[in-house]
């Protein structure tokens, strides 16, 4: 269905190096109009530095960017007009307060006052409107860059990591804006994050990074689906158990058990019919049950699966 | 692009109106070193120098030392049983010597000490005088004591002596001048160079210029902004030198404007010169530190650098806050107009063109 629509961003065989470090080693995307896209990986795997490149903040040392067809040489002026963007840090100036900033990049849009009490509205800064920016909290510095970001109504928003460090509460806030300005404006958006939940919430394609490359892309559906398998059975037991002594059937795709901490991680095909014979076995040996906890697979599973290591670390 | 550059004027303003500590370095500080310096060196009062005297011929005489009795109707005993002996007169102001009875090795190490510059040492048939002949109040002293002994008061030929208090030729008159170049530098490097590398440093550079805001209008309002504080601040410190010590202008008022706003032109631009790379503060201060740090001692602000050896005063001259300290003066006390500043004017605004554009060539916003 998507093929019908506009692409909007085109991402080519981008590489861009520091030195030694690949920190965009090659990647191909296309975004089209109206798709909120996440961008998920750990620590230093490229989302910032691939962000960025797509912002015009930094030069790829090699491939295309086109956005709506235009490129960061020819067209900065129309591109910095459609694109509303946040960084991952950005201090504003101490001593201005959440008004006054607002005023000063309003200034840069031409806009009018007007606009900008709507967005104090919109980020929940009404009340602090006259607090100076080196008074706020995290959360509120991250809803003014927000709200800065918003302030041009921007056809594509690239946020780098916009909810890091808010609270549930006001995650969810924000949450609810950017929802709310799909539905009602179709923007197009990039948002990187750490959190699955987020990228899951918000966003119908999620992209997965890695070492400068995607590792996976699409739905959450699609990925788990295609990537990853099953259910998995999370348990600790009371005494240790040899891991042989484990029900086999042709529908368990893995087995972990840890004889140490006495707790393991059994991954099947079908949960309906391999829970009781676990439960049999358990019996039989007379061990007790500590924990049991039965979930789908995640984001976090299919990561492990492909790299051997956590998202989150 | 006007409201850009009004709302980007407007902050700097405000940054800088909400800064109590700058506002004390910018405005306060500039005239508090006025008045300090103004009046230890302008308004002489009575000086009171010490000199040691040893006493080796052993007179047991109730007049004091032998040789003071030589001063004959100069000397006084003060309160604190001390011989003093008073010179000059109103034309020259008023040195009282105070003599100390010492033995020599305490003399040397009050000598060592910089208490006394000068010792008397009483030998039974003659008079030596122990000083550092490359000090000049130690010399002084020399002469006019030597003189005293003599009977011959060199201060006293009034007729001859025509002291310089008119306005224009004291102190006060060669140190406003500089001190307003040194506070426009002081202003542009600091205020300008050193908030563009922490605004770099913060990022908000990168996301400002991630918005139409143009890239020009943006230094621009820097040098507007600065431009009306250092002019506001100078204004200050003229009006306060003016009420407190008379000092005038006699120059052309309008000649002082353009070689001040060109001034602020120069040192815009070498501050963005200066800040156009580097994102880390620390470096910055070192950069900034390394352009305002030779000036500042070297351009005559204080002092006159003409007493330096003739090969550095020939490049001092050329330094930018020297043309703009020695032309402000120019205008200040030797009623310079147009025609005689304006070379210089249009070399420090042609400077500050300069370095401003290849700064922005070369910037980084990023
Ligand atoms: N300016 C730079 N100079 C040198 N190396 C850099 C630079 N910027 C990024 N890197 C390196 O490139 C890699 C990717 O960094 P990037 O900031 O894109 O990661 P990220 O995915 O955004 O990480 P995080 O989740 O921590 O924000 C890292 O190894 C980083 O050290
Ligand atoms: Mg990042």
């Amino acid at each position: 269905m998507n093929n019908q629509k506009e692409i909007i961003i085109a991402v080519e065989q981008v590489k861009k190096y520091f030195k030694e470090v690949k920190a965009v080693d090659g990647i191909d995307l296309k975004i089209h109009a109206g798709e909120y896209v996440a961008l998920l990986g750990p620590n230093g795997a490229g989302k910032t530095t691939l962000v960025e490149m797509i912002e015009g903040i930094q030069q790829p040392n090699h491939g295309k960017i086109s956005i709506k067809g235009k490129n960061w040489k020819h067209h900065q002026d129309e591109l910095h007009r459609i694109i509303g963007l946040s960084l991952q840090e950005t201090r504003f100036i101490d001593k201005l307060s959440v008004l006054e900033t607002l005023n000063l990049f309003a200034g840069f849009y031409g806009l009018s006052k007007g606009k900008v009490s709507e967005i104090l509205d919109l980020v929940n800064l009404e009340e602090k409107k006259k607090t100076w920016v080196v008074n706020l909290s995290g959360g509120q510095r991250q809803r003014l860059a927000l709200g800065i970001a918003l302030l041009n109504d921007p056809e594509i928003l690239l946020l780098d990591e916009p909810t890091t460090g808010l609270d549930p509460t006001a995650r969810r806030e924000v949450w609810d804006i950017l929802m709310k300005l799909k539905n009602e404006r179709n923007t197009t958006m990039i948002l990187t994050t750490h959190y699955m939940e987020e990228a899951s919430y918000l966003c119908e394609k999620i992209v997965i990074m890695h070492s400068g490359k995607i590792l996976a892309q699409g739905t959450l559906d699609e990925l788990l689906s295609k990537h990853v398998k099953g259910e998995a059975i999370d348990f600790a037991l009371d005494r240790s158990i040899s891991k042989d002594d484990l029900p086999k059937t042709e529908k368990v795709i893995k087995i972990d058990y840890d004889e140490d901490n006495l707790n393991g991680e059994i991954i099947v095909e079908d949960l309906v019919s391999y829970l009781p014979k676990f439960l049999d076995v358990v019996k039989q040996n007379n061990l007790n049950l500590t924990s049991l906890e039965c979930r789908k697979m995640t984001l976090d599973d299919l990561f492990i699966s492909m790299t051997g290591r956590h998202l989150n670390d | 692009m006007l409201k850009e550059l009004i709302e980007l004027i407007k902050i700097h303003f405000k940054e800088f109106f909400r800064e109590p500590g700058i506002i004390f370095w910018a405005i306060l500080f500039p005239i508090l070193m006025a008045w300090g310096l103004g009046t230890a060196f302008t308004k002489k009062g009575e000086l009171i120098r010490t000199v040691a005297y040893v006493e080796q011929a052993n007179t047991d005489s109730d007049n004091g030392p032998s040789f003071i009795t030589a001063l004959l109707s100069k000397t006084k005993v003060n309160e604190n049983g001390l011989f003093t002996a008073t010179f000059g007169n109103d034309k020259l102001g008023i040195t009282t010597y105070k003599f100390v009875p010492s033995n020599w090795d305490e003399a040397i190490i009050k000598l060592k000490r910089g208490e006394v510059n000068l010792i008397l040492d009483h030998r039974k048939d003659s008079l030596e005088y122990h000083f550092d002949p490359l000090n000049p109040e130690a010399q002084l002293a020399y002469l006019q004591l030597h003189g005293l002994i003599n009977q011959q008061d060199l201060s006293n030929d009034e007729a001859s002596i025509q002291p310089l208090t008119q306005i224009g030729t004291r102190y006060i008159d060669f140190l406003v001048p500089g001190l307003m170049a040194l506070n426009v530098m002081m202003s542009c490097m600091w205020g300008i160079g050193y908030s563009l590398i922490d605004k770099r440093m913060k990022k908000l550079l990168r996301r400002m210029v991630a918005t139409p805001m143009r890239k020009s209008s943006f230094l621009i309002a820097q040098f507007i902004s600065r431009v009306t504080l250092s002019g506001l601040e100078a204004v200050l410190l003229v009006v306060f030198t003016m009420l407190y010590f008379d000092i005038e202008i006699q120059g052309n008022i309008g000649a002082l404007i353009l070689l001040f706003v060109s001034g602020n032109m120069a040192f815009t631009g070498i501050a963005i010169l200066v800040s156009s790379r580097t994102s880390n503060t620390q470096v910055g201060n070192g950069l900034i530190n390394a352009v305002v740090m030779p000036m500042m001692i070297l351009s005559g602000v204080f002092f006159s650098y003409r007493n330096f050896p003739d090969w550095t005063v020939s490049i001092i001259e050329k330094f930018p806050l020297t043309l703009l300290a020695d032309n402000l003066r120019s205008i200040f006390i030797e009623g310079a107009g147009l025609a005689q500043v304006l070379v210089p004017t249009v070399i420090l605004a042609g400077l500050g063109v300069i370095t401003f554009s290849v700064g922005l060539r070369i910037y980084k916003w990023y």
